[in-house]
Parts: structure tokens; sequence; C-alpha cells
């Protein structure tokens, strides 16, 4: 990890573009988070930023050249390390609920007030 | 050697799952189930809890994998006090609500799912099952704050909702760097890799900057607190008596877990920055949080913005790292659940006869509910800090401990936070106690013209003997709780000296 730090910043770019990749989700689903007004929307975003952990621990897992870890007779190694794969199936399983429960509650609110724009609901909410 | 420890996490959960198919057959039935599974789950975590006091930490490997392929559960006498805290209290607001709602099978099925993920964040050893337990209780934690009928319990849940994923996600890209560094997301294994990767490497100390931000918002730590003060308010009255005293409590004590156990008190020897980080939020979440209290005209969010204060305390208590501070953070940790619940509870009784939900109702209450406004005045006391009560014990040794490390400015605001606390507390006592009912009548009348949605919630009936009797039961355990921490801190010396050295 360090000879690549040092191989300066074009580098670390194109050998760890997974990286770069996985702050970019995070940042853009937290951008959506925080400044869209729309209710799905915002939930959209909390998936893309769940999306960007994922890839980040799938990444790790990546190994230059490696068999997928599947072991039988004929398996010859290196493997892709498999635990990163299984606990992320576990994080979009989770995240699934949580989309599931959000949505849920959306609907609820639009029944409620009718309006699915944050900065609308806060005015009508004032206004009861 | 014990096979108890799946229980506490498969109890809850298998419980769970009855409620919700006996509501298929019957509904009703949810409570009398719900019941019984606590007091099975307290009979089991007291049982649990006296084994680990007596003979030392258990640990127990999940389904034969042995530790650092498998899952593990440790439960030491942190994790036990935890796990007894989250059954007791269940139990008490399972009293609560058996009258105050709200009713119905899969609220009672929801719940004992809550307190399943609770308890398994309190005994896992392993930090991606923290994570999933995490998830687990934030799930259902949403799913009790939207279990009132108004819209806004359903706002505030889709509000806590959001906040509290993006914190667990954090935590999770925290274990992702920690894994990354190490290989291992065993606690025990991940203590003894991070040393080796070395504490100044910026893998490990990204690892814990994520795992503590990620905590600091599921904790509700200034300015990660947004979702908190609405989900309280919002939610039933017994759903808030229920969170306010184990949900942020639980998260609470996964900080301390993963900074004492698995970072250890060498990485804050050896980084600065992350004692610093520590001491930060609990300074400004104490100051901030109180100052925010004092502000509020409703009761629920004066409360909620006080746990906001209060976790400031207890992470004090962690910042400072010595065997004092740690027992003043455990104990106030524990009593702050049982005080706060308490409180919510309290709340949610004089809603239910009066209607009143803003501070300025509350004026001449003793008069109208001598009980009630006795009670709340004692739990409110008792948060403050007043001898002997365990509000008192738990702050003082948060105090010492801070003295005892010469951390002198972090002693000095643990002190003023007590006169902070005050201000919002003696606000309202002096209410219901010196100051005459503001002309009963047309008031009230002027008050039902502009229709509050939460007001709708009490059933404008009696509060039942249930009701009186958990927040009785919380009064009574703050003021006598204090005269127990002597004794408890000896048993708790054991589990602290490994933790701290």
């Amino acid at each position: 990890m360090i000879d690549v730090l040092a191989a300066g910043p074009v580098d670390l770019l194109a050998t760890r573009s997974y990286y770069a990749g996985t702050f970019l989700l995070l940042g853009i689903g937290a951008y959506v988070v925080i400044a869209s007004p729309n209710l799905v929307k915002k939930v959209i975003g909390m998936n893309i930023f769940q999306t960007g952990i994922f890839l980040f621990f799938i990444a790790s897992a990546y190994v230059e050249g490696a068999q997928s870890p599947i072991v039988g007779p004929k398996a010859v190694g290196p493997f892709v390390s498999p635990l990163p794969h299984v606990l992320i199936l576990t994080a979009i399983v989770v995240g699934v609920s949580l989309t599931a429960v959000a949505l849920g509650l959306i609907v609820r609110i639009y029944n409620e007030y009718g309006t699915l724009e944050a900065d609308v609901l806060q005015e009508v909410r004032t206004d009861d | 050697m014990t096979d108890l420890p799946p229980f506490l996490v498969a109890l809850p959960l298998v419980a769970s799952v009855v409620v919700l198919f006996a509501g298929l057959a019957r509904s009703e039935t949810g409570w009398p189930i719900a019941t019984l599974a606590g007091l099975a789950q307290l009979g089991l975590a007291a049982t649990l809890a006296y084994r680990v006091f007596t003979a030392g930490p258990i640990s127990y490997v999940v389904g034969g994998y042995e530790a650092f392929y498998g899952i593990e559960l440790v439960i030491d006498g942190l994790s036990a006090s935890v796990v007894v805290l989250i059954a007791a209290v269940s139990l008490g607001v399972l009293a609560y609500a058996r009258t105050a709602g709200p009713r119905g099978n899969p609220f009672y099925a929801t719940y004992l799912l809550l307190v399943g993920g609770l308890t398994g964040v309190a005994v896992t050893g392993d930090v991606f099952n923290m994570y999933v337990f995490i998830e687990i209780s934030g799930l259902t934690a949403y799913a009790l704050v939207a279990s009132g009928d108004t819209g806004r319990s359903a706002v505030a849940a889709l509000k806590y909702l959001i906040v509290g994923t993006v914190g667990a996600s954090l935590y999770l890209l925290g274990v992702g760097y920690a894994y990354i560094g190490t290989g291992t997301l065993n606690m025990a294994d991940l203590s003894a890799m991070l040393a080796e990767v070395g504490y100044q490497s910026t893998l490990v100390q990204t690892a814990f900057a994520f795992i503590a931000i990620g905590l600091f918002i599921k904790t509700a730590v200034f300015p990660l607190h947004t979702w908190q003060p609405e989900a309280y308010a919002g939610s039933p009255d017994s759903v808030s008596g229920f969170i306010s005293a184990l949900v942020s409590t639980t998260f609470a004590y996964a900080l301390i877990r993963i900074s004492l156990s698995v970072f250890t008190p060498d990485f804050f020897a050896a980084v600065d920055l992350a004692q610093t980080l520590l001491i930060v939020g609990a300074v400004v979440s104490i100051v901030a949080g109180s100052l925010l209290a004092v502000s509020q005209t409703e009761i629920k969010r004066m409360l909620a913005y006080s746990s906001v204060s209060q976790f400031g305390l207890v992470l004090a208590g962690l910042a400072v790292l010595n065997q004092t501070a740690m027992i003043g953070a455990t104990v106030h940790l524990l009593g702050h659940a049982v005080m706060k619940g308490g409180l919510f509870l309290a709340a949610g009784v004089i809603a239910t006869a009066t209607g009143a939900r803003e501070v300025h109702e509350y004026e001449g209450l003793s008069e109208r509910m001598p009980y009630a406004a006795g009670v709340f005045a004692v739990l409110a006391f008792s948060m403050v800090g007043v001898p002997p009560t365990v509000g008192f014990v738990g702050k003082w040794y948060i105090a010492v401990g801070a003295v005892e490390a010469q951390l002198w400015p972090l002693a000095a605001i643990i002190l003023a936070s007590t006169l902070l606390t005050l201000a919002y507390f003696a606000r309202l006592v002096e209410r219901m106690y010196f100051r005459e009912p503001a002309a009963a009548d047309d008031h009230v009348e002027g008050e039902s013209a502009e229709p509050q949605p939460d007001a709708v919630v009490a059933d404008g009936g009696r509060p039942s003997l249930g009701m009186y009797a958990a927040v009785l039961v919380a009064a009574a355990l703050a003021v006598t709780l204090g005269a127990a921490v002597v004794p408890f801190a000896e048993l708790l010396e054991p589990t602290l000296d490994l933790l701290l050295s």
C-alpha cells in the first residue's frame, strides 16, 4: 500500500479506481440525502450512499488473477476472499428492508399531508 | 462454559414471531405473550449476570465455528449490566403499554424484536454482527416511532430512518477499514491485530473516526442528534419511554465497547486526536443539549434534548479513560435509562389524565395530580443530581474521574452540567408547585380551539394501575439505586480492569 501512495495521485487513481468510485458514490448519496427536498429522492440518495459502501467491501476482496472461491476437486488457488461477499449480501438485505420501511412511511406521509416535498411538508405542518 | 448466551437473543426473536402468528388466530394475545417472554428474558439475564459477576466473563462460540471464522458472543460485567437493564426496562414499559397502547400484536412483535436486537448489540463479540444487530434495533425503532397514528410520527420516523441509516452505514464503513487493515472481524482478534498494524496508521485512525461518528449519530451526540427530539416527541408515550431508555443507551454502550475492547486505551494514548474527538463531543453535547432543552416549550422535546446532554456526560466518562470515570459512565448510562424512561412515562401519565403536553400547561399540576407531579419531581431532581439519587452518584464518579485525570476544563463542564440540568427542570417543578393553574376552564377551551394532534393519542381516560406502577418503580429505583452503586462498582471493577488495561 505504501508504494502505491509513493507512486503519485494519477497512478493511485488508475490502480485504485474502485476506491475513487466508492467515495464518489458516498459523496453523491450524501449530497442527494441532504440537498433534495423530495422524500423519495432522499431514500434513493440513502441507497446510493449504501451502494458506495458495498463497492468498498467487494473491491477489498478482489485479488488480481484469482478464481472465484468455489472449492472443488479441480479448484486451484489463489481465490478471491469470500467473506466480504457474505457480509455485503447481509448488508444488501438490510438495505432492502430499510428501503421498504422508508417507502411505507412515505406512503403514509403522502396520504396524511398530500405532498412528498420536505419544504412543503414543513409549511403544512406548521399550519396545523 | 454455558449454553445460555444465544438464548438471550433468540428468546425475544422467537417470541416476536410467536406473537405475530398468535395475532392471526386471536388478537389481543400480544401482551400476555410479550410479558411472559419479558419475564423469561429477565430471568435469563439475571442468571447470566450472576454467573458473570461470580465466575468471570462468559464467551460462547455460535454454531461451533471457532472464533476468527465464527461469531463469538462475549458477556462481561459491562454487557451483563446492559442486558439486565434492557430486560428490566422492557418489562416495565410493558406494564405501562398494556392500557396506554399502542395495541395490537404487530406492535408487541416489533417491541420484542427491538429487545432482541438491543440485547444482540450488548452481547456480541464481532463487529459485523454488531452492525447487523444495530440495524435490527434501528429498523424496529423506526417502526415503533411510526406506530403512533398521527402524521407527525410518520415524519419523525422517516427522518430517524434516514439519519440513522447514514449513522449505521458510517459504522459499517469504519468496520470495512478495520477489516481491510487486519482481515478479522472478531473484537478480541481485532484489538490485537490493530495494535500490530500500528495506531499511527491512517487506516486504523480512519476506522476509528468512521465508527465513532457513526455511533455518535446513533447515540444522538450534538450536533448529530437531529433525528432524536422529533423521534421521541412524535412517538406514542410508551414508545418514547422505551426508546429513550434503551436505544441510545445501547448504542452508547456499543461506542464504549468498541473504544475499549477493540481500539483499547493504548490507542487513545497513542492518538491524542481520538481522545479529543470524544471530549469535544461530550462537552458540546452537555452544553448545547441543556441550552436547547431550556428553550423548548413541549415537555417531550425538552426531555429529549436533556438526553442529548446526559449522553454527553456518559461520553465524558468514557473520554477520561480511568476506572473512576468509567464506573461513573456505566452508572450514569444505566441510571439515565431508568430516570429518563420514568420521566417520559410520567409525562405520558400526566398527558393521559390532563392532556398537558406543554411546559406552561404544567402550571399548578401538583393540585390536580399530586402523585404524578410528585413522582415527576423526584425523577427530575434525580436527573439533576440531588444526593442520594443514582443521578448524583453517576455524575459524582465521572467528575471525580475527570479530576483524577487532571482534565480540569472537562471537570468544570461536568459540574456545571448539574446547574444546566437544574435550569430546565427547575422551571417545570416551579410551575407544578408554585403557580396557580392558569384560569383553568377558559384556558382549556382556548387550547382545544387549536386541536393538538398528539393530545388525541391520550385516551382522555384515567391512567391505569400499570401505568402508575411503571412510573413509581422507576422513581423508587432512581432514589434507591444510588445506595447500590458502591457494591455495584466493586462487582464492576474486574471487568473495568480488563477493559482499561
